[in-house]
């Protein structure tokens, strides 16, 4: 088996979901080529080349892979992609946006979001929003798979000394051009990424109050998310959506505020280590899977909560 | 500029799935089915478009047995024009999706095709990328918002940590997100109407495609259940909890 990962990053710094990536290629086998395609992205290569498992790094350093065009990247990964049977990538609306296009290019199907490895080439997925979970096999020579990150582990970013081998290639489509991007600052950890995430839902009533939850949050050092009904109400924006058609978060710690817990939100929190649930109908679904379930106001709650914290 | 809409048919979103007790696959029988929500999207902004006066025909194509054209129906009513349905015996997967769809693009040659970002059933999120790949054209993923001036298509995706405008030249493949509009109810006398709209059959041989199998879906199950914890009284039993118990803060 001979696999090429491909890095999830911002040119900068590699993000720690290629880590959990890594770690679901480890389990399939073989050896581990990364291939981190970008704009001087070079401290992003020497960065991969550390990580344990890894054995030799790719860098393609190009102006037209500055921003994650997919018509550009599915290009070169689909040239680069001769002789490794595996293309592997954590799922992200980077590679979600390429990897089918590198599957149609290379005329395999995908394997989308994959929760576990059976075998080189069976995988488990979810399918219907979570509510069911399908064994897959791939028929074809090359699987080209994306990895739900939250449901592996992440490999060490440490111990490893891969070299690193620079791919000279540039594909430009020209057919699509990046105009501009609004990425929300934020001081608080990445919601994907935190230990504890604080989330609140339509109960929390406005924007305003979103800020009981971030009071909590700041002593937590949690990250902050929502209810698909707290952003589609327009309390706060939808980056901080967790479910189905969000965020898909798995943290020690999951906090849901306000939040009934439809099966859409469920889908996304639910692999979470312990849950606790604060709402005032004590018929709430979300009750139903959470570790400890606390019955009450929030708007007292919340006070409370941050003061004896 | 004629727009090309792809429409799934799926499980209702409302209805709870129920897995076989021979683990083949999720119960289908007596369940209502519906046009797939990220499909409904895909088809209010074609019409969106129409009305806006920038498209002048909107066709609606859906691939699987004879029971979509109840889906592309739906669509008509909606506002779609006309109708394309290419019959399979079963829903294919979404490379032959993307083939089927890349031929019916070559002969319609539209301006602008929309799809949903993904099916509520298989949650793949691949047929737009991989139709895109294969008829050589840019794509614009998770659209919140879509326009077209100038002989391109500025489209706005929801990405990782906010919004990206990307400008793709015509024809372009857009896939929809929730947010990128509300859609629309069919009024009773547009379903009337739609029933006299044209609905084109095709089969994937009149296409020239030869589908295939790169997927085998072994087993179905029901995923672990949570079992549901306790009820604490206050929030110092909660943090108390917290602290001793589970061990998280």
């Amino acid at each position: 088996m001979n696999i090429l990962l491909i890095a999830e990053h911002d040119n900068s710094a590699l993000n720690p979901a290629t880590l959990s990536a890594v770690s679901a290629a480890t389990q399939i086998g073989g050896e581990l080529t990364v291939l981190v395609a970008g704009a001087d992205c070079q401290n992003v290569a020497d960065e991969a080349a550390k990580v344990s498992g890894v054995s030799k790094v790719l860098l393609a350093d190009n102006a037209a892979y500055a921003k994650g065009l997919a018509e550009n990247l599915s290009a070169l990964i689909a040239e680069v992609a001769t002789g490794y049977s595996h293309i592997i990538a954590a799922a992200s609306s980077t590679s979600k946006d390429t990897m089918p296009r590198v599957a149609a290019l290379l005329d395999v199907g995908q394997l989308s979001e994959i929760i576990a490895v059976e075998s080189a080439d069976i995988f488990k997925r979810p399918i219907y929003a979570g509510n069911a979970i399908a064994t897959v096999q791939s028929q074809d020579a090359v699987k080209v798979i994306t990895v739900r990150t939250s449901a592996f582990d992440k490999a060490a970013a440490e111990g490893g000394c891969a070299g690193v081998e620079t791919v000279a290639n540039s594909r430009d489509s020209g057919t699509s051009n990046f105009v501009n991007e609004e990425l929300v600052k934020s001081d608080r950890p990445e919601l994907t990424a935190a230990s504890v995430v604080i989330s609140g839902g339509r109960g929390l009533g406005s924007a305003e109050n979103f800020a009981l939850l971030e009071n909590v949050a700041d002593k937590l050092g949690a990250a902050i998310g929502a209810s698909r009904a707290a952003v589609d109400a327009g309390f706060v924006s939808n980056d901080l959506q967790v479910g189905q058609t969000g965020k898909i978060v798995a943290p020690e710690l999951y906090i849901a505020v306000g939040i009934s817990g439809a099966i859409q939100h469920l889908a996304g929190m639910k692999e979470s280590k312990v849950i606790v649930a604060i709402n005032k109908d004590e018929e709430a679904p979300i009750f139903q899977l959470a570790d400890y379930g606390l019955v009450g106001d929030l708007f007292k709650v919340l006070p409370e909560l941050e003061a004896k914290l | 500029m004629k727009l090309i809409v792809s429409v799934k048919r799926v499980i209702d979103y409302n209805i709870k799935v129920r897995v076989k007790a021979d683990n083949t696959g999720v119960d289908l029988a007596n369940v209502k089915m519906a046009l797939n929500p990220f499909c409904e999207i895909a088809v209010e902004e074609a019409i969106r478009l129409k009305e806006a006066g920038v498209a002048s025909e909107v066709v609606v194509v859906s691939i699987g047995p004879t029971a979509v054209q109840e889906q592309l129906r739906t669509a008509l009513a909606l506002g779609a024009d006309r109708a394309i349905h290419v019959e399979t015996d079963e829903l294919p997967e979404p490379l032959n999706v993307a083939k089927l769809l890349a031929k019916v693009i070559e002969a319609e040659q539209p301006g602008l095709v929309i799809l949903g970002k993904q099916s509520i059933d298989s949650d793949n999120n691949q047929v737009g990328q991989m139709l895109a790949a294969l008829a050589g054209r840019p794509q614009g993923t998770f659209a919140s918002e879509v326009k077209v001036e100038g002989g391109k298509v500025l489209v706005t995706r929801e990405v990782d940590g906010g919004l990206r405008t990307l400008s793709l030249d015509l024809p372009a493949i857009v896939t929809t997100d929730l947010r990128l509009n509300e859609p629309r109810y069919a009024k009773l006398p547009d379903i009337m109407k739609a029933k006299r709209k044209p609905l084109d059959v095709k089969t994937p041989a009149d296409l020239g495609v030869e589908l295939k199998q790169h997927i085998t879906q072994l087993k179905v199950e029901t995923p672990a259940q949570r079992e549901a914890g306790i009820k604490v009284d206050s929030v110092d039993a909660l943090i108390d909890k917290l602290k001793n118990e589970a061990k998280v803060i």
